[in-house]
């Protein structure tokens, strides 16, 4: 059987810089997010009634939104962390030489590859139960962290075709050399396949955890108290006033530029270091 | 399984291989002393890589006989790893370990297979460095060496776990012509050592001076074979004639 990968990273050709949309390059969100929230407070939107300067009701929600961002992070490296360690596994079971092994893990990879996101937490938030009990010991089982089990099922597949696609990258020579000076094939993954598979494996890994840090925004539709939630509920509770939406929604923004985009620099950059030296 | 010094160290009976529909080997016969040297050649797709891989279980095979050392290569309950303990193999490519230095390159086998202590691993993986002509370079990585050294090492590597045998699939055919020269004197003296060696070549000078015997592959089947002096002097079979003309 063939293997191939759809993972564009894992080709050892040079990756152009993504098509400029319109001419847009990400960075371009910085203004309109700044202008977002700023350009209320300027002036030209404010109410008549003589409402309070949107800035600085921002102001006064921001260490809220933060406490959210930063569970929105938490629930980003978690789901991370739990998808890596099981789609590992399951990458590794795509190349098992059993076969019920590899064409299971082929299956669970596929089926939760192509599987929408969202749909996957609705999954998780309502089959999963609210408490589990473990030898009459009753264990909460909260939204946030059936929210993590949700999102870490996409990251695991992705995981997984990452790992299966850094493994069929390298030359056959490698397993051929490997075999021939008598290493077990435990030992020839581990010291001589997995080893040289990292640096392959890294760019395409960090990309998945930009996606899955700006996709944990999802959770709010199953009412984790993220920061979207908390948005919303800032702008309910002053009144819904329109010309809020734009600097608070712009701040959200903000704070998600500022966190995905220098990992996608460097994602770029070590894209083109290994592409240089192999 | 007693095999002893006067039998052949390697025998090949009647081997056929196919790919698929595609046969590659029909009927290849052929035996290795001990100390021997003998060299492989043949056009392009005749399936020379495709009969030394079948010596150390790289490649299967379909029908026929190959005896290492009297063991059976064609059995399903081969041990391959003991088999490859005796077997060594140097490639065209050298794939040799990119994320290690040369010296663990050459050590790495006889610590994690052979179990052998690290320290006298080491000094034996630096004496072979030091055989193959590459002292100084036991810390480079492989990026860093041409190919010429490159396959120097793998050479090494392949020593350090003391093969009865080594095979060689055209180890120089990637080399440019000025560092050919520096393998194939390596590969001398491991022959000159009393080293078994089946080496697949288009050298034909060097398979000339080194080898015991010479065999003419084509179209999966041996053609023609001898001790050099005869083989290139009176080559009977049309194709042998052909191939050596077009070559020399
Ligand atoms: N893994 C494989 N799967 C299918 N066909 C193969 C495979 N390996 C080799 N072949 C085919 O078997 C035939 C013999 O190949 P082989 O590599 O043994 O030839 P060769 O004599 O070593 O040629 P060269 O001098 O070019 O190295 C070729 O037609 C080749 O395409
Ligand atoms: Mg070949």
């Amino acid at each position: 059987m063939t293997w191939k990968t759809d993972l564009p990273v894992m080709l050892p050709v040079t990756k152009p810089e993504p098509e400029p949309f319109l001419g847009l390059k990400a960075w371009h969100i910085l203004p309109v997010a700044l202008f977002a929230i700023l350009g209320p407070s300027l002036g030209f939107a404010q109410t008549e009634d003589g409402g309070q300067n949107p800035l600085v009701v921002l102001m006064n929600w921001a260490p809220l939104l933060l406490q959210g961002f930063v569970f929105n992070l938490v629930i980003s490296v978690s789901a991370m962390a739990l998808g890596t360690v099981v789609g590992a596994l399951l990458g590794l079971g795509q190349i098992s030489l059993i076969p019920v092994v590899r064409g299971g893990s082929w299956f669970v990879t596929q089926f939760f590859r192509n599987a929408p996101w969202l749909v996957l937490l609705f999954f998780a938030m309502f089959l999963l139960p609210f408490e589990i009990s473990i030898l009459g010991l009753k264990i909460p089982f909260p939204d946030w962290l059936k929210a993590i089990l949700g999102l870490s099922l996409p990251v695991m597949a992705n995981v997984s075709e990452i790992v299966r696609g850094a493994v069929r990258s390298l030359p056959s020579g490698q397993w051929e050399a490997a075999e021939s000076l008598a290493y077990t094939r435990m030992q020839t993954l581990w010291l001589i396949i997995l080893p040289q598979c990292v640096k392959r494996m890294l760019p395409p890994w960090m990309n998945l955890y930009s996606i899955l840090t700006m996709a944990t925004v999802l959770a709010s539709i199953v009412g984790v108290s993220e920061v979207m939630t908390l948005t919303g509920q800032a702008l309910a509770s002053e009144g819904g006033r329109p010309e809020l939406l734009a600097p608070f929604y712009g701040f959200v923004l903000l704070l998600f530029f500022i966190y995905c985009y220098p990992i996608a620099r460097f994602t770029v950059r070590l894209e083109k270091k290994f592409a240089v030296i192999g | 399984m007693s095999w002893n010094t006067s039998d052949p160290m390697v025998s090949l009976k009647d081997v056929h291989k196919s790919f698929g529909d595609l046969k590659v080997l029909n009927g290849v016969s052929l035996d290795v002393m001990k100390g021997d040297v003998i060299c492989i050649i043949g056009p392009s797709g005749s399936g020379k890589s495709t009969l030394i891989r079948c010596i150390n279980a790289l490649n299967d095979i379909q029908q026929g006989s190959i005896l290492v050392e009297g063991q059976e290569v064609n059995d399903p309950k081969l041990n391959k790893l003991e088999l490859r303990k005796k077997v060594g193999m140097v490639f065209q490519q050298y794939n040799l370990f990119p994320h290690k230095t040369a010296l663990q390159n050459v050590m790495m086998a006889p610590v994690r297979v052979l179990k052998q202590d690290k320290d006298a691993a080491e000094k034996s993986a630096r004496a072979l460095i030091k055989k193959v002509r590459l002292e100084g370079k036991e810390d480079a990585y492989p990026g860093e060496l041409s190919g010429g050294q490159q396959q120097r090492v793998a050479i090494a590597r392949s020593l350090a776990m003391q093969p009865d045998v080594i095979l060689f699939d055209e180890v120089t055919a990637a080399l440019d012509p000025e560092t050919v020269g520096e393998v194939l004197q390596t590969i001398k003296d491991l022959a000159e050592d009393g080293m078994t060696c089946i080496l697949v070549t288009h050298e034909m000078a060097f398979a000339r001076e080194v080898a015991d015997h010479i065999y003419f592959t084509d179209r999966g089947v041996i053609v023609e074979h001898g001790p050099p002096d005869t083989f290139f002097k009176n080559a009977q079979d049309p194709r042998t004639k052909e191939f050596l003309s077009q070559i020399l």
